[in-house]
């Protein structure tokens, strides 16, 4: 019996090899390639909301954080037409919100600014909603700004299975989705969130932020003003297998 | 606006508590029965609800949020909802809805300062053959006319107990026009599931009574019938109903085979697809043939527990559903000694809460588990770990009644009838401009023009096959067969005659899917917004070739990228429209230069009220 390293699918031509159980997304990060994301967060389970680690398996198109490698298989990853996709996907997410990026305390640490960044998206194609959303800065550590939500669904995951809290959940649907705070009035301040919590450290956006840390870093020297998305995203994943293996 | 002058008493709620186990898949089936006594989901109830389920208060809120029939504000002693399909639309439904709002003096889409009533417009309520429809405290009203609507008025005015209503406002038909070898004949109770369990005796055996071939003595081991059964639905080839034509077989076969300690048989009786009726009519007139279907493929996959998930529009087929199941349980037909065999199988009605996208096998799943009907992520597949993560097969209404037939008559049997790669008969939904609007059962194959021939359409421009989601086609294709090798369907052809804008077709299609997409994957989400803003933009004649090109290429984003059916399928529409009624579009278009959606005196409307002014100067 072979060793289950010795797997190997292609991806963009390239020989990526995987474990038992790994998924596309998985494999290629640990091989160094970059796949676009933001839902996603690998030390979390995976979501395939966001829909930006589309690649093209065997000529379908599947989200590579939920789909499994397998032996053999012709992935498509940095095509101009996925790019594209890439580029209107996040488009999507900026118009959709109310995003400002250059007043926004997030700027430089923001995965959505920096994937942006990365994906070259100048500037927004789409009309923007405007939508109103609700602001809660009732609680003292810590402000929840649905308008720079994505809903990505990190908050809720964590909340629940690290905290064990379950502070988030989603309520209305389509483009209605919103984040809800599990306390009798809806509000941060009387719900269970403490700034201890793993779920208000990992928003990719500026949706959740501690109050008393802002601008401790200067714009210019933060995450992805030092490195791209593409490459931090990488190093990270390599940091986390080492951790993991030793 | 009305609005809670104090909460209200929490006997109701605390009594519904008392009749459900502690068990947060009984969340939905709570949240129903509180909607439907106080009119909306009071606080406080979700305060008691989540106490007794053990959920947090925002996983109750979640589900109130997301379903359509339920509500965080009051909607009304009597709530109005009327049927928004393009059908509907066809036959004055926008015109009757506002009659109705004037003469209850309610503004659409508001609860009357009383808190008498509201009327809203809710996504196809499944009486396409009879409308325009509507719904009011969960009994279909059908055939609205300013009449009728004007009757409706009185009884709400005078506030007429719903009981005391005439009963001629709330009659369904079945409207089955033409029947085949499936449905021409009624349907015994019990036989196909005996056929089932006897299936691969021998001659003897089929000369003893049921009673006889059944007992061990007679040397039939009754798990034979099973595998027999199964071979024999393999021989068929039965494709899923519901439109994506997956294979039965394989699908019983995989639940079958996976080592589980219990395994689910579901009914998918969600039939959202606006145009679709067909589960309504077999639930009706069928309903012994569906759960008998079920209860054979409980026995073949060797589960016990069935469920009927069914849409809330059904609701008032909710005591001749019970009744049918209360029959069956008498007959020995269900329960835990299925006649004489030892062999335990039991149904339950899971009801939906006014969700299109619960018609998704794994989004469905999550709503019975009492959850957001949310599709889950693609693996693994329901069959393997559906609900409770157990294995599941879940099909449609009419696949179940298929199964019962080929239980009885065989699988040889039924694959003679339709096409190659089509097998059986299949129901047809038409509704729209035809002379005859009802249920045609035809064996697969049948062309497009036999069945406008039939309903008295044939001067049709258009043909909706299988829904919102599904294809257009135009009077060059009417030769086209309805099967899986060329138009497959779930069964829903809505005509579109001459006379008809096919724009009105778009724009009411697509202000169908941004209603009822989930909000999960943003493609979808955002995507269905955005074609709606758009076709809205042409709509108002303000549409340039640009927007068309940027239509175009979202619709290509979400066939790609959307996480489920819903968004892969929800652009379809649009995508034909404007290959194929592209005219439709360019008489709206007044100019080839760009102009841009965004009205920037409208823009002002919000400072002009906080600064209290409308003068001139405060304008453009």
């Amino acid at each position: 019996m072979s060793p289950d390293t010795k797997k190997t699918f292609q991806l963009d031509g390239k020989e990526i090899p995987f474990r038992e159980g790994q998924t596309v997304f998985d494999a290629a990060m640990a091989a160094g390639v970059y796949i676009p994301h933001l839902c996603h967060n690998p030390d979390f389970e995976p979501h395939s909301s966001c829909r930006l680690c589309t690649v093209i398996v065997n000529g379908r198109p599947f989200a590579s954080c939920t789909q499994p490698a397998v032996a053999g298989q012709d992935v498509r990853s940095d095509t101009p037409e996925l790019n594209e996709m890439r580029r209107a996907l996040t488009d999507m997410l900026l118009v959709e919100g109310n995003h400002y990026c250059p007043a926004c305390e997030k700027s430089g640490n923001c995965r959505l600014q920096a994937t942006a960044y990365a994906l070259g998206l100048q500037d927004s194609h789409f009309p923007q909603f405007f939508p109103r959303r609700d602001v809660d800065a009732s609680h003292p550590d810590i402000i929840l700004d649905r308008d720079r939500c994505i809903l990505c669904g990190l908050c809720l995951r964590i909340s629940r299975s690290v905290d064990k809290k379950s502070v988030f959940a989603m309520t209305g649907r389509g483009i209605t989705t919103t984040i809800v705070v599990d306390s009798p009035s809806g509000l941060l301040a009387d719900s269970k969130v403490s700034r201890e919590d793993e779920a208000v450290r990992h928003c990719p956006v500026g949706a959740l932020m501690m109050k008393g840390e802002a601008y401790m870093v200067p714009i210019g020297q933060r995450r992805y003003d030092v490195s791209p998305i593409s490459e931090d995203s990488v190093r990270e994943f390599h940091a986390r297998e080492e951790a993991h293996n030793g | 606006m009305w609005r809670e002058e104090a909460p209200p008493a929490m006997d109701a709620v605390r009594g519904i508590l008392e009749s459900h186990e502690r068990d947060p898949g009984e969340l939905l089936q709570i949240l129903i029965k509180v909607q439907h006594s106080y009119h909306y989901v009071p606080d406080a109830a979700v305060e008691l609800i989540a106490d007794h389920l053990r959920v947090t208060r925002a996983h109750v809120r979640g589900l109130v949020g997301f379903y359509s029939f339920l509500s965080s504000t009051y909607r009304g002693e009597y709530a109005v909802y009327i049927s928004d399909n393009i059908t509907d639309r066809m036959q004055g439904s926008t015109g009757l809805a506002t009659y109705l709002c004037n003469r209850l003096n309610v503004k659409l889409g508001e609860t009357r300062q009383d808190g008498r009533v509201s009327v809203r417009f809710t996504s196809c309520t499944g009486m396409c053959d009879q409308g325009p429809a509507a719904l009011i405290n969960e009994r279909a009203l059908t055939r609205l006319t300013r009449q009728r609507m004007d009757r409706i008025a009185e009884l709400i005015n005078s506030r007429t107990p719903m009981e005391e209503w005439p009963a001629e406002l709330f009659v369904v038909e079945d409207n089955f026009r033409r029947s085949d070898v499936m449905f021409r004949r009624a349907f015994e109770p019990g036989a196909a599931l005996k056929a089932a369990m006897l299936r691969g005796g021998d001659e003897t055996l089929k000369s003893l009574q049921f009673e006889e071939a059944v007992d061990p003595s007679s040397g039939h081991a009754w798990r034979r019938g099973a595998d027999e059964t199964l071979k024999e639905l393999y021989r068929s080839d039965l494709r899923g109903r519901g439109g994506a034509g997956f294979k039965a077989a394989i699908k019983w076969e995989t639940c079958r085979d996976i080592s589980a300690p219990e395994r689910y048989v579901i009914c998918n009786a969600d039939e959202g697809e606006p145009g679709t009726f067909k589960d309504r009519v077999l639930l009706t007139s069928y309903a012994d043939m569906v759960f008998e279907g079920m209860t054979i493929c409980g026995y073949v996959v060797g589960s016990t527990r069935g469920i009927l998930y069914i849409r809330q529009e059904y609701w008032y087929l909710k005591s001749h559903l019970e009744a049918v199941l209360a029959r069956r349980r008498e007959a020995d037909l269900l329960g835990r000694n299925v006649l004489g065999t030892g062999f335990a199988f039991d149904i339950d009605i899971h009801w939906g809460a006014g969700a299109y996208i619960a018609g998704m096998e794994s989004a469905l799943i999550e709503s019975v588990e009492g959850r957001r009907a949310k599709p889950r992520k693609r693996w693994p597949l329901p069959v393997v770990a559906g609900l409770n993560r157990r294995p599941t097969v879940v099909n449609n209404v009419e696949t179940f009644a298929a199964a019962a037939t080929i239980a009885l008559k065989g699988g040889a049997w039924f694959a003679g009838h339709g096409t190659g790669h089509s097998a059986g008969t299949k129901l047809f939904c038409v509704s729209g401009d035809c002379e005859r609007a009802g249920i045609y059962e035809y064996p697969f194959g049948v062309s497009v023009r036999e069945v406008l021939r039939d309903c008295g359409g044939l001067d049709a421009q258009a043909v909706q096959i299988s829904g919102p989601s599904g294809v257009t086609i135009t009077r060059a294709e009417f030769d086209r067969i309805l099967a899986f090798e060329d138009l497959s369907t779930a069964g829903t052809c809505m005509v579109f005659g001459p006379q008809r804008d096919m724009f009105d077709v778009v724009r009411n299609f697509t202000q169908f899917f941004r209603h009822e997409c989930c909000g999960l994957c943003t493609p979808c989400r955002v995507g269905t917004s955005l074609l709606e803003m758009l076709v809205e933009k042409v709509a108002a004649g303000k549409g340039s070739p640009v927007d068309v090109e940027q239509v175009q290429s979202i619709c290509q984003l979400m066939k790609t990228t959307a996480h489920c059916g819903l968004g892969q399928t929800a652009p379809n529409h649009v995508i034909d429209s404007l290959v194929k009624f592209r005219g439709d579009w360019d008489k709206r278009m007044k100019t080839t230069d760009f102009v841009p959606a965004f009205d920037l005196d409208a823009a002002l409307q919000e400072a002009r009220q906080l600064t209290g002014r409308d003068d001139a100067m405060a304008h453009l």
